[in-house]
């Protein structure tokens, strides 16, 4: 019995010194990711550990780990404060919005180039659908406005043409959202086909061959071999999806809002922005609740949603 | 050929134009907006204004990028964001390199825990008010660092630079290297780099990329206006400016607020040319980091 004990014993410090060993010979590796670590630390994790301000009540003189904690306060007061409901739906109309009628264009636009035999017309229409994704998005924005620009706006100019008279497009509430979702639509979905193109380069050709000779045509072999094949591709776009479904891209809303639209462009995050940083009198320990709140519901909807899928389809993150 | 059009049915035929249609319609709704724009900077200012610009350029002038030459923030801000996007994306790439190489490696004890604790910064973050209390508290307000530092890593291009490593980099020419006496730095420098161009050409392209177009980060570190890269400036002369033009609707205005409009047209070409100039040749290096990173992630 002894025996054996001592020889475990043996093997433990054996396998230790090994591990030792084996981190010492690859100093230089610890020594390199030493800078990435740091940076992730201090730039990532730091916010993290400084969401606590959120539980606190901020003030400039006693810093953020100074401060008294005041709970759930301020968590409590953004769900009862007279604008949630307005800003909650906002954020939710523009990113389902978002999802129903921007997630299957990018997947219409890949079956298509899949199926399109001529090159040179296929690469074309590639590099140009690509091409508005690197478009920055204050210019992005400038270009909807000038193009949806009352008096001068090419649209307008086209409308007034044919004797519809003229649209404030951008000054109407219920226009923003449809306004946001197209020209992200425009922008997006060519980038957003890439992803499927590889999925849809990766089916067996064997499948199409077998179903060409059962006498399939190309509506049959899209409908039972590669809508099946990018399926789980799909799944897991949609959970991403879902996951950031409070993150709306604020950037091209806080462009685009003005005072005509804001009733429908006020989203959660324009709010922190202004309660937080763009305001005189900055409320960081609101502002970062109010922040935390959409973090945490986007992190427990992933979660939800990944389960769904795992359950439903076997396919999920992880 | 001809042996594939012998299987199409009636049913492929129709497939067929629908198809088309479909990417005809695609190119031209994608192309329409670039078109116009272009031709509305090279036309005259009442040319545009009055609607007769739709397709092609009318009454041929220069009058708009005359304008955008006379403005002298623009000049500014266009220097200013070359030298963040030269020096920020030099930045991102070392550390990236340097984040990824070692994860690559799989004698490196401890890569699931780093690794793990890099994609979790992917599904939450701390947000924007704690990030930038973060970088006030650094002192890094109002200088150029606060726009280089803060997003000089992207975890997403860590994961595809470490993917390449692993698949590229076979362990036998560390083996080799090993027995030769080489060094880990030495190994790094003299094969992974070298052995390493499509993947650093990727991630470049992605970093210069999101560099030239940040914007919000510069709202909300920067005040001195020296700063100020070219979409802050941008910002303001196309988005700002806007509500103004609404309500200033007097006659005698018109031929300025003319000008004005048509040096929008100019600005945003002019804005988006180095991007459309590198675009079409690094295109199939960007659709290379994307499908890189589609089979890994």
């Amino acid at each position: 019995m002894n025996r054996t004990e001592s020889i475990l014993k043996k093997q433990k410090t054996n396998e230790k010194k090994q591990l030792i060993q084996r981190i010492t010979v690859n100093w230089e590796l610890y020594l390199l990711i030493a800078i990435p670590v740091i940076y992730i630390i201090i730039f990532k994790y730091l916010p993290m550990y400084g969401t606590q301000i959120a539980f606190r009540k901020y003030s400039v003189t006693k810093g953020i780990f100074g401060s008294p904690w005041v709970g759930l306060e301020h968590f409590g007061n953004f769900i009862r404060s007279y604008n949630f409901s307005g800003l909650f739906l906002n954020t939710l109309i523009l990113s389902l919005y978002q999802l129903i009628a921007g997630f299957p264009v990018p997947i219409i636009l890949a079956l298509s180039l899949n199926y399109c035999k001529n090159k040179i017309f296929k690469k074309t229409v590639q590099m140009a659908t690509y091409a508005p994704y690197f478009i920055s998005v204050v210019v992005i924005s400038g270009l909807i406005l000038q193009i949806l620009a009352l008096r001068t706006g090419i649209v307008n100019n086209i409308l007034d043409f044919l004797g519809f008279g003229r649209v404030d497009f951008i000054g109407k509430p219920e226009l923003f959202s449809s306004i946001y979702v197209w020209s992200g639509i425009w922008q997006n979905a060519g980038w957003g086909s890439i992803i499927y193109l590889a999925a849809l380069a990766g089916v067996d050709p064997e499948l199409h061959e077998a179903a060409i000779v059962d006498g399939a045509n190309k509506f049959q072999r899209v409908r039972f071999i590669d809508i099946p094949c990018i399926l789980p591709t799909t799944i897991i776009l949609l959970i991403l999806n879902f996951g950031r479904i409070l993150h709306v891209g604020f950037q091209k809303v806080l462009l685009l809002q003005n005072s005509l639209n804001k009733s429908s462009s006020e989203i959660i995050q324009t709010y922190v922005y202004k309660i937080g940083l763009a305001s005189a009198v900055p409320n960081y320990s609101y502002a970062s609740a109010v922040g935390l709140f959409t973090a945490v519901i986007s992190l427990i909807m992933i979660l939800i949603v990944n389960k769904i899928a795992k359950h439903v389809s076997e396919t999920s993150l992880w | 050929m001809n042996r594939t059009r012998l299987y199409e049915t009636g049913g492929d035929k129709i497939f067929n134009i629908i198809n088309h249609s479909i990417l005809i319609i695609s190119l031209l709704l994608v192309l329409y907006p670039i078109i116009f724009v272009l031709s509305a900077s090279v036309s005259s200012p009442h040319a545009v204004m009055t609607g007769k610009v739709w397709l092609f350029p009318v009454d041929f002038s220069l009058d708009g990028y005359k304008a955008v030459f006379e403005e002298k923030d623009i000049w500014v801000g266009y220097g200013n964001s070359i030298y963040y996007t030269v020096f920020g994306t030099i930045i991102s790439v070392i550390v990236t390199v340097m984040a990824a190489y070692p994860l690559s490696r799989k004698d490196f004890v401890g890569r699931n825990v780093i690794m793990f604790a890099f994609t979790f910064t992917m599904l939450f973050n701390g947000g924007m008010i704690p990030t930038f209390l973060v970088v006030r508290q650094l002192g890094l307000i109002n200088t150029r660092w606060a726009l280089l530092l803060p997003g000089a890593m992207a975890v997403w291009n860590v994961i595809i630079t470490r993917t390449f490593f692993q698949n590229n980099i076979p362990d036998e020419l560390l083996e080799a290297s090993r027995i030769d006496g080489c060094k880990n730095i030495s190994f790094i420098l003299k094969i992974v780099l070298p052995l390493s161009g499509p993947v650093i050409a990727v991630i470049s392209l992605f970093y210069a990329v999101n560099q030239w177009n940040e914007f919000f980060s510069a709202l909300i570190y920067l005040q001195d206006s020296k700063l100020y890269p070219l979409q802050i400036i941008l910002r303001r002369i196309l988005i700002q400016n806007h509500d103004q033009g609404m309500i200033d609707s007097m006659e005698d205005q018109e031929m300025r607020e003319f000008l004005n409009e048509l040096l929008k047209y100019a600005l945003i070409v002019v804005a988006s040319i180095p991007v459309l100039v590198i675009y079409p040749f690094a295109q199939k290096y960007f659709v290379k980091g994307i499908m890189v990173g589609a089979l890994k992630g």
